[in-house]
């Protein structure tokens, strides 16, 4: 009836799962109720669960990235914590069947859960408004895809609950995550949970492809694109290209586990070196997916509060295609070790190294915009300036190891681990947080505090580098990656320090937190009334904060680069002679129904429940036909009505 | 010189000369890959043998490269953004540039000369180290075989008829042949003093040359994630002089247990980190027949296998 599941999946005999599951359920029990005793639901319900808004959607992307950063980081801090006492004959707090579980979320959550849908979320909140247009291309399916990423992120963390998660690295490499030697349901919690999640992100890319393609504001040639559209441009054509080979070669894994394929088996002519070449032909790219959109933020921030144009827009949009078609063709460069030939590493290794050309042409272009600017530091340009003096050392690491002979001597060490982290938490992270800072006041209305968004972008800064410069040294001293022990006393200083890094970087997001309540509680006082609080360039910033449904009543004429500075540049803008009836989609309850029944499903197939996997797909499948039917999918504002809007809207817009 | 066997912690003494270094590296972490190698102190910038030292070398030659343009960069990151702050008001702002078809050449052309600079390295380096490249010695080349289990390592010596367990005993100056492959899942054989890590893999055969200049003991490991057991599944090399490794060879060869089928399974089988041991006779073929996955305790003619 249950399948695998019994009492005996819940850890009441370990207590460290059983007080992070017991916190995680109170904290969802408390919000829950919080929602039902205030009487929230037909709101929550109305204005987002079922939303088809894409400033809605982009929102909610970004609240469950940074619910999951929460979650990901204690990971981290747990990890470091075990590492910096479990020296010598120690064995620290955390068994390695708890330890492996650890790590193996953490990559998982904060690559596939945390940096994903935050940018993501940014891409989908922003690009419309860039462009110039009401939504993107396919409403309804962005909010299946939206939801089927929160769906994923569930799963993962039910994991905590009931049963485990996988022990076998974030990217669960074949034998070890084969049914022979992982016997348990943690690997099919990672693959279900991100076979899901993969199709939510694989429709997000087809939907911004086509919006970026096919919707732009009239007269918006694509060199008249803002970077941050390029760069999400690109980084969606990454997805519609590399998600579809995830999928497959999870798929593939699936078809091991569950009915005795051997794909990637040791036996029955199977042979994993295809799974890991498979998973890095997404993989790389998967790299650029989130640094893309992050080179995209930081050259609206650097451009903006430098008030002058970014410097060689065409080369940075070459830069873009040429990192994006490159990103394909060095997937070798993650098993220099397996024993391919030296032709093979030294052309994949020169390969690694020739996206450097591209990546370096952006970092000198943020460098001549800022020179000769007027820049003003708010928090982005912090955010930026470290970015780029962390990306400078990050991508040097990187292109160090693109050399083969080099990469045969740091491979797995912490090394790699502490420059991974420095390209994706310098230049993601850091980007991310950036672009959360410059459009929280168009997505909300009101600037965040600035005082704390300084005292975070510190903490995280500093913390970085206390956290990781130590791991590099560790690497050179022969430490390796995902040990829950270690013998050499001589290593324990260094992962000190690196806790207190850890430490550092949690009080940064203790800021982050804190300056939203703040500036949630004064938003009086902070708010943005003119639609325009940095003196931006760009169409987003020409209509009100925050912007209506449908973000322009009337769609603006481009006829440049930085098309809104251009207005500003003609004169204070005017209320349009006349205003045409438009049509704006209705809400739709698709994405989290479907999403539902593919928690079902998915949860279902983990447990091998066989009955409600099929009840759940069929239930899933039968909501998509059944909403297809639906016939008032849109709704009309009449012009009388636009017009009347506008100009409440526009009022405190033009103080004239 | 090792007794067989026996079990001996890699040596602390020679860090202490380096404990006030190592306390002030504390203090100045960020700069602590530099200083590491101003002390010697195990790992990939200690290294005791010509692969690894090519390797360093490479290392630091890469750096010293990228070095010349990502210092500069830093640099004039931080001078650009302070010079031209909003309240400077000495500082020339230029509202409208955005464009400089010089600045852009140059900005092309520099990533390019690092790049093309690198690839050089990159591709002799490939060729020269690569690690199923035989090295060049005076010394006959000694063959090593290496299976990685759950969670040990097993080493054979095919043409002595011996093996051992977590440990590796090696003659200094000559060459090492390693064939690797692993009888559970992927591993990564790895000595930082020594050079290259290799993957081992079931079912498949890599091959790795290493070769030890010095005697003395140091560290190897499992490079790559494979289980709960993973933190332990370290081994010791023992290098040593010539003829302290005949006199090693001959006591392994009198004394410890038979590594036939039955005692191979059981070692197999045994899941965790085993004391090190030596065995004093090994079937030759064992590791061609656990390549092959052919290792039950009747011996048999292998299958023919497609490859």
């Amino acid at each position: 009836m249950l399948g695998k599941l019994n009492w005996h999946a819940i850890p009441f005999d370990q207590p460290i799962p059983m007080a992070a599951a017991l916190l995680v359920v109170v904290t969802i029990l408390a919000v829950l109720s919080l929602v039902t005793w205030k009487g929230w639901w037909p709101y929550l319900w109305r204005e987002w669960l079922t939303s088809v808004d894409h400033k809605r959607i982009g929102v909610m992307y970004v609240l469950l990235a940074l619910v999951l950063l929460l979650r990901g980081f204690m990971d981290a801090i747990m990890m470091r914590s075990q590492l910096a006492i479990a020296a010598g004959g120690a064995q620290g707090y955390l068994p390695p069947e708890h330890y492996d579980q650890i790590f193996s979320a953490h990559g998982t959550i904060m690559i596939f859960f945390m940096a994903m849908p935050f940018m993501v979320g940014l891409m989908n909140f922003v690009v419309p408004l860039q462009l110039g247009v009401r939504d993107v291309a396919f409403p309804v399916l962005n909010a299946i895809s939206f939801w089927l990423t929160a769906s994923g992120a569930l799963l993962v963390n039910i994991s905590l609950v009931v049963g485990e998660f996988a022990r076998t690295g974030w990217l669960a490499y074949p034998p070890l995550s084969e049914l022979q030697f992982s016997p348990g349901v943690g690997v099919d919690y990672y693959l279900w949970a991100l076979q899901i999640s993969g199709i939510g992100t694989l429709l997000a890319g087809i939907n911004m492809v086509t919006t970026i393609l096919k919707l732009r504001a009239p007269g918006m040639g694509y060199m008249r694109m803002p970077v941050f559209c390029w760069t999400a441009l690109c980084s969606s054509m990454l997805i519609v290209a590399a998600f579809p080979v995830l999928t497959a070669t999870f798929g593939m894994l699936l078809l091991d586990r569950y009915v005795g394929m051997h794909f990637f088996t040791n036996d029955g002519g199977g042979n994993f070196m295809m799974y890991i070449n498979l998973i890095w032909i997404w993989g790389h790219p998967e790299v650029y997916i989130l640094a893309l959109p992050a080179f995209g933020i930081f050259s609206e921030v650097i451009a903006t509060f430098s008030g002058k144009p970014l410097f060689g827009y065409r080369s940075m949009v070459l830069a873009t295609l040429a990192i994006c078609v490159l990103s394909f063709m060095v997937w070798l460069h993650h098993f220099f070790t397996m024993g391919a030939g030296a032709d093979v590493n030294a052309v994949f290794g020169i390969a690694s190294m020739i996206i450097a050309i591209p990546t370096g042409v952006k970092l000198f272009n943020w460098l001549f915009t800022l020179y000769r600017g007027r820049i003003r530091f708010e928090v982005p340009v912090l955010w930026a300036i470290g970015f780029m003096v962390t990306f400078a050392i990050g991508g040097m690491t990187g292109v160090l190891q693109a050399v083969p002979p080099a990469d045969f001597v740091l491979h797995n060490s912490l090394f790699l681990v502490a420059h991974f982290h420095n390209v994706i938490i310098g230049s993601v992270v850091f980007g991310a947080m950036a672009g959360y800072y410059y459009w929280f006041p168009k997505a909300f209305g009101f600037t965040l505090e600035r005082r704390l968004g300084v005292v975070s972008f510190w903490c995280w800064l500093i913390g970085f580098y206390l956290a990781f410069m130590p791991l590099y040294a560790l690497g050179l001293l022969g430490m390796t990656r995902r040990m829950q022990h270690y013998a050499d006393l001589s290593w324990q200083p260094y992962l000190i320090v690196a806790e207190v890094g850890a430490v550092i970087i949690l009080c940064g997001i203790v800021a982050t937190v804190a300056q939203l309540v703040v500036s949630i509680r004064t938003r009086e006082s902070r708010r943005d009334l003119g639609g325009d609080p940095w003196n931006g360039r760009t169409l987003e910033w020409s209509t009100s904060s925050p912007p209506p449904a449908y973000n322009f009543a009337v769609l603006p004429q481009v006829d440049s680069l930085d098309a809104f500075w251009a207005m500003k540049q003609r004169g204070p803008r005017r209320a349009a002679a006349r205003y045409e009836s438009i049509e704006v989609p209705r809400n739709s309850a698709n994405g989290f129904v479907t999403a539902f029944f593919a928690v079902v499903t998915g949860f279902a197939m983990i447990w091998h429940i066989w009955w409600l996997a099929i009840l759940g797909l069929v239930c899933a499948v039968l909501t998509l036909l059944a909403f297809g039917w639906v016939e008032r999918v849109e709704q009309e504002v009449s012009g009388e009505q636009l017009a009347n809007d506008e100009r409440v809207r526009l009022r405190p817009m033009d103080p004239a | 010189m090792m007794p067989a066997g026996e079990h001996r912690p890699p040596p602390h003494g020679r860090f202490q000369g380096c404990e006030r270094a190592l306390r002030l590296r504390i203090l100045a972490a960020p700069a602590a890959a530099c200083l590491v190698a101003s002390c010697r102190q195990a790992g990939v910038l200690d290294p005791q043998g010509p692969v690894a030292s090519a390797e360093r070398l490479i290392l630091f030659n890469a750096t010293a490269i990228m070095l010349v343009v990502v210092l500069p960069v830093i640099a004039l990151t931080l001078a650009f953004a302070w010079w031209y702050r909003a309240s400077n008001r000495r500082a020339v702002y230029w509202p409208d540039w955005s464009y400089s078809g010089h600045i852009e050449l140059v900005v092309w052309a520099i990533p390019a000369m690092v790049v093309i600079l690198l690839a050089g390295v990159a591709w002799t380096g490939s060729h020269v180290l690569d690690p199923a490249h035989k090295l060049d010695a005076n010394a006959n080349p000694i063959r090593i075989e290496v299976v990685s289990l759950d969670w040990k390592w097993l080493f054979i010596y095919p043409d002595l008829e011996i093996a051992t367990v977590n440990q590796l005993v090696v003659p200094t100056g000559v060459p090492v042949e390693f064939q690797l492959t692993s009888a559970t899942v992927m591993n990564s054989f790895f000595v930082p003093q020594l050079g290259s890590q290799i993957y081992t893999m079931p079912g498949m055969t890599t091959r790795l040359n290493l070769l030890a200049e010095r005697p003395g003991d140091y560290a190897g490991l499992s490079a790559n994630f494979s289980g709960d057991g993973f933190s332990d599944m370290r081994f010791l090399v023992h290098v040593v002089p010539a003829s302290d490794f005949s006199s090693w060879r001959e006591r392994a060869r009198s004394e410890g247990a038979v590594l036939n089928a039955a005692a191979y399974s059981q070692l197999a089988r045994t899941a965790g980190t085993t004391q090190m041991q030596t065995y004093r006779s090994v079937d030759p073929n064992l590791f061609e027949r656990i390549v092959q996955q052919n290792t039950a305790a009747e011996p048999t003619a292998a299958p023919p296998k497609e490859d």
